[in-house]
C-alpha cells in the first residue's frame, strides 16, 4: 500500500510540475489531499503492519502522520490564497505546489519508516523539496537562507549517516547486521557501548538540524523565515516532528543500555541550551516570523527535557509535539494575513492588528496564549506534564532555569505580540489595506481549538497510542 | 595495495589544504573519486556484474567525473576567480591537516576493535575533519562545496571501513540522495553567481537577529 501511496502522490507533484494551468491547481489539490486522507485512514486500520518491508505502522508514527494529513490541509488552503494573491508566474506556482506535496510525501514516509537508513533518504528529500519552498520569493535574502539551509542540511544528513555507519559498526558486535529500528531494539543489550555513545551523538547532532535544537538549529530560523507562511508552518511543525521522530527512535534504542543516563545528559544539555537560546533572541527580536520560529525552538527544547526526564514526561513530550504543531502552524498561517495587511515582518511597522482584520486579531490573541502555554491552551496540559516530569525527576534547579525562561520568553513574546495587536500606529497609509474575509481565518481556528480538545480531554484512543508509542521506554 | 591507496589519499588531504588554486581543488576530488575505485574494487570479495556497476557508478561516474566537471562548470560560468582564498597562511593549514591526522591515529590506536580496519578508520577520520576544516577556513562558496564532497568522501571511506553491507535498494538511494543534493547545491551557486560576482561567504550575511 505505501509503495502505491508514494507512486500515487509523486506523480501527483509531477503533475503540478508539469502543469501551466491555473484551474487545474484545485482539483490536483483535491486530488492530493483525499490520497493522504485515505492513506492516513488505512494505515490507521492496519496498524502494526509491516509493508514493502522497510515501513511499519506503529503508535508514534501514525499519530504523527495523522497530525500531517490534518496540517496538510490548511497548508494547501492558505498556500493556493498566497500565491493567487501574488499573482505568480505559472511556473514557480508549479514548482510550489510540486514541492509542498513532496514534502509532505517525504515527511510521511519518514515517520513510518522502521529501518534507519530508509528514514535518512526521506529525511534528505525533505531537505531537497524544502530547498525548493525557501527559494519561492526568487530574491537575494531567500536565496541567502536557501544556500545556508540546504548546506547545513546536508552537512548535518551527512553526520547522521556517520551515525548509522556507526551504528552498525556497534551492531556487529551483537552479531546481527539488520539496521531496523524492531532487530535492534532486540539486540540492544548486546550492541557496542563505545560505537552506541559515538552514534548517538552524530545521529543526534544531525536531527537537531530537522528538530531544531542546538547546535544545528540555525538553518530552520532563516528557512522559516524566507518561506512563504504556508510552507513555514509545515517546517515549524510537522517536519519539526520528524526530526523528533529520528531522535526519538535512537533513544529508544539507548534507553534499553546502560548509557541512559548518559544519553538523559546529552539531552538535558542540547534542550536547556535551546531553551536559553530562544529566550536571548525572542526578547530582544524584531521579526515576527522570526520570532515564532525562535518560539519553536523553545518548545522543542521543552520537549527533549520531558523526554530526558522520563516518566509521565514521555507521554507529555508526544503530546507536546503534536499539539505544538497544531498551534505553530495555526500561527504562521495567520501570520500570512498580518502580512497581506501591513506587508511588513518587522514590528516596527505593524500595530493596532484588531482595527484592521479583527477575526485575525483574536486568532492571534489565541494563538499567542496557546503558544504560551497559558490556559485555555492545550499545550498547557503538556507543559504542566512537562514541569511535573521534571519534578519527579528530581532537577530542582533545572526546572527553575526553565522556568524563569519560560517566563522571560512570555515577556519577549507579549511585548511583541500586544504591541501587533493594540498600538496605534502614528504614520500608516490606512487607504491600501486589504480587507481579509474572516472565512479565511476559519482553518486557523479549527486548528487551534483542536489543539484545545486535545489537551483537556482526549479521546480515548489518542491517549491509548500514545501510551503505546512510549511503551518500550523505561518508566 | 589497499594501504597504498589509502596513503595517496591522505597526502591529496595534504595538498587540498595548501593548493591555492580552485581547480587544482577540483582534480584532487578526480584523483580521490580513483583512488576510491581501486580501494573499493580491492575489497569486493567475489566479481559480481550488479556490485561492480554500483562501485563503478559511485566512484568512477560519480566522484571523479560528473560531479567534477560540473563544479567546473559552475566555476567557468560565473567566472570565479581562481584563487582560493584562505583565511590562514597555507603554512598553518599543512600544519593544522597534519595535527588531524596524527591525532585520529592516536584516537584509533585507543579503538580497540577487531571489527574496524585500522587504517580505514584513520583515513575516513582525517578526510572527514579535513572536510570541516576546508570549509571553516576558506571563503568562497565554491570552496564550501568542495569540503562537503571531501566530507562525503570521508564517509565513503568509513563506509569500506565498517564493511557492513546496506542492502542495494537502500545503496542506490543514499548514492541519489547525494547526487541530487550536490546538483541542488550547484544550481544555487550558480543563482547566487547571477546576484553576486565573485560569491563569498562575506555577502550572506543579511539574515541576523
Amino acid at each position: 500500500m505505501i509503495l502505491l501511496y508514494l507512486g500515487i502522490a509523486t506523480l501527483i507533484s509531477g503533475l503540478f510540475f508539469f502543469n501551466r494551468n491555473r484551474k487545474l491547481y484545485i482539483p490536483l489539490i483535491v486530488l492530493f489531499v483525499l490520497v493522504q486522507l485515505s492513506f492516513t485512514v488505512y494505515e490507521y486500520l492496519h496498524l502494526h503492519e509491516t509493508d514493502f518491508k522497510y515501513f511499519t505502522v506503529d503508535a508514534l508514527g501514525i499519530l504523527l502522520l495523522g497530525t500531517l494529513s490534518i496540517i496538510s490541509i490548511p497548508a494547501f488552503i492558505h498556500s493556493y490564497i498566497y500565491l493567487n494573491e501574488r499573482k505568480d508566474s505559472p511556473k514557480s506556482q508549479s514548482i510550489y505546489y510540486a514541492a509542498v506535496s513532496l514534502l509532505i510525501t517525504s515527511i510521511g514516509a519518514a515517520y513510518l519508516a522502521n529501518h534507519i537508513a530508509v528514514m535518512w533518504i526521506f529525511a534528505e528529500i525533505t531537505t531537497l523539496s524544502a530547498s525548493a519552498l525557501i527559494y519561492h520569493r526568487r530574491n537575494e535574502r531567500s536565496l541567502e537562507a536557501t544556500w545556508k539551509y540546504v548546506f547545513i542540511c546536508s552537512v548535518s544528513i551527512t553526520f547522521v549517516f556517520i551515525g548509522i555507519l556507526f551504528l552498525s559498526l556497534s551492531l556487529q558486535h551483537a552479531g546481527s547486521d539488520d539496521l531496523s529500528f524492531v532487530n535492534l531494539m532486540a539486540n540492544a543489550s548486546a550492541l557496542n557501548p563505545f560505537w552506541l555513545k559515538l552514534a548517538f551523538l552524530f545521529i543526534f547532532t544531525g536531527f537537531t538540524v530537522k528538530i531544531g535544537l542546538v547546535p544545528m538549529y540555525t538553518a530552520g530560523i532563516d528557512a522559516k523565515d524566507k518561506a512563504p507562511s504556508a510552507a513555514g508552518a509545515l517546517f515549524s511543525g510537522v517536519l519539526m516532528n520528524m526530526g523528533f521522530v529520528g531522535i526519538f527512535r535512537i533513544y529508544g534504542i539507548m534507553a534499553q543500555t546502560s548509557m541512559h543516563a548518559w544519553a538523559n545528559m546529552i539531552l538535558l544539555i542540547a534542550g536547556t541550551l535551546s531553551i536559553f537560546v530562544a529566550t536571548v533572541y525572542m526578547t530582544r527580536i524584531k521579526n515576527i516570523k522570526r520570532m515564532f520560529a525562535y518560539s519553536s525552538i523553545e518548545h522543542m527544547g521543552l520537549v527533549t527535557l520531558a523526554l530526558a526526564a522520563g516518566g509521565v514526561g514521555y507521554y507529555a513530550a508526544i503530546l507536546h509535539i503534536i499539539l505544538h504543531a497544531f498551534v505553530k502552524s495555526s500561527l504562521f498561517f495567520q501570520f500570512s494575513q498580518v502580512y497581506r495587511v501591513f506587508k511588513s515582518k518587522s514590528i516596527y511597522d505593524v500595530g493596532n492588528y484588531f482595527k484592521y482584520n479583527t477575526t485575525g486579531a483574536l486568532i492571534l490573541l489565541l494563538g499567542f496564549l496557546s503558544s504560551t502555554a497559558i490556559p485555555p491552551s492545550g499545550l498547557f496540559v503538556s507543559e504542566f506534564l512537562i514541569f511535573q516530569s521534571l519534578f519527579n525527576a528530581r532537577y530542582y534547579l533545572l526546572l527553575g532555569f526553565v522556568l524563569l525562561f519560560l517566563t522571560i520568553i512570555i515577556w519577549g513574546f507579549g511585548k511583541n505580540l500586544l504591541k501587533l495587536l493594540f498600538t496605534p500606529l502614528s504614520n500608516f497609509d490606512e487607504s491600501h489595506v486589504e480587507k481579509i474575509k474572516p472565512v479565511e481565518s476559519l482553518s486557523q481556528l479549527i486548528l487551534l481549538v483542536l489543539a484545545i480538545y486535545l489537551g483537556y480531554n482526549p479521546p480515548a484512543e489518542f491517549v491509548i497510542l500514545i501510551k503505546e508509542a512510549v511503551i518500550n521506554l523505561p518508566k | 595495495m589497499t594501504d597504498v591507496l589509502l596513503i595517496l589519499f591522505i597526502i591529496t588531504l595534504l595538498y587540498t589544504s595548501i593548493s591555492n588554486r580552485i581547480l587544482s581543488f577540483i582534480y584532487m576530488l578526480i584523483i580521490q573519486g580513483l583512488i576510491l575505485f581501486g580501494v573499493t574494487f580491492n575489497a569486493l570479495d567475489k566479481i559480481e556484474t550488479w556490485n561492480l556497476v554500483l562501485v563503478l557508478l559511485e566512484t568512477i561516474v560519480f566522484k571523479a567525473i560528473a560531479v567534477p566537471f560540473f563544479l567546473r562548470y559552475l566555476i567557468k560560468r560565473n567566472k570565479m576567480t581562481r584563487e582560493t582564498e584562505p583565511f590562514l597562511p597555507h603554512f598553518f593549514s599543512l600544519i593544522i591537516v597534519t595535527g588531524i591526522i596524527v591525532i585520529t591515529i592516536l584516537l584509533s590506536n585507543a579503538v580497540e576493535d577487531t571489527h574496524v580496519q585500522k587504517i580505514f578508520f584513520v583515513v575516513a577520520l582525517s578526510t572527514l575533519f579535513t572536510g570541516l576544516y576546508l570549509i571553516a577556513s576558506r571563503k568562497k562558496i565554491i570552496t564550501h562545496l568542495v569540503g562537503y564532497l571531501i566530507i562525503e568522501n570521508g564517509v565513503f571511506v568509513l563506509s569500506l571501513a565498517v564493511g557492513n553491507e546496506m542492502p542495494m535498494l537502500l545503496n542506490m538511494g543514499i548514492m541519489l540522495d547525494i547526487f541530487v543534493s550536490v546538483l541542488i547545491l550547484g544550481i544555487f551557486v550558480n543563482k547566487i553567481g547571477d546576484i553576486l560576482v565573485n560569491p563569498d561567504v562575506d555577502e550572506l550575511k543579511g539574515l541576523v537577529d
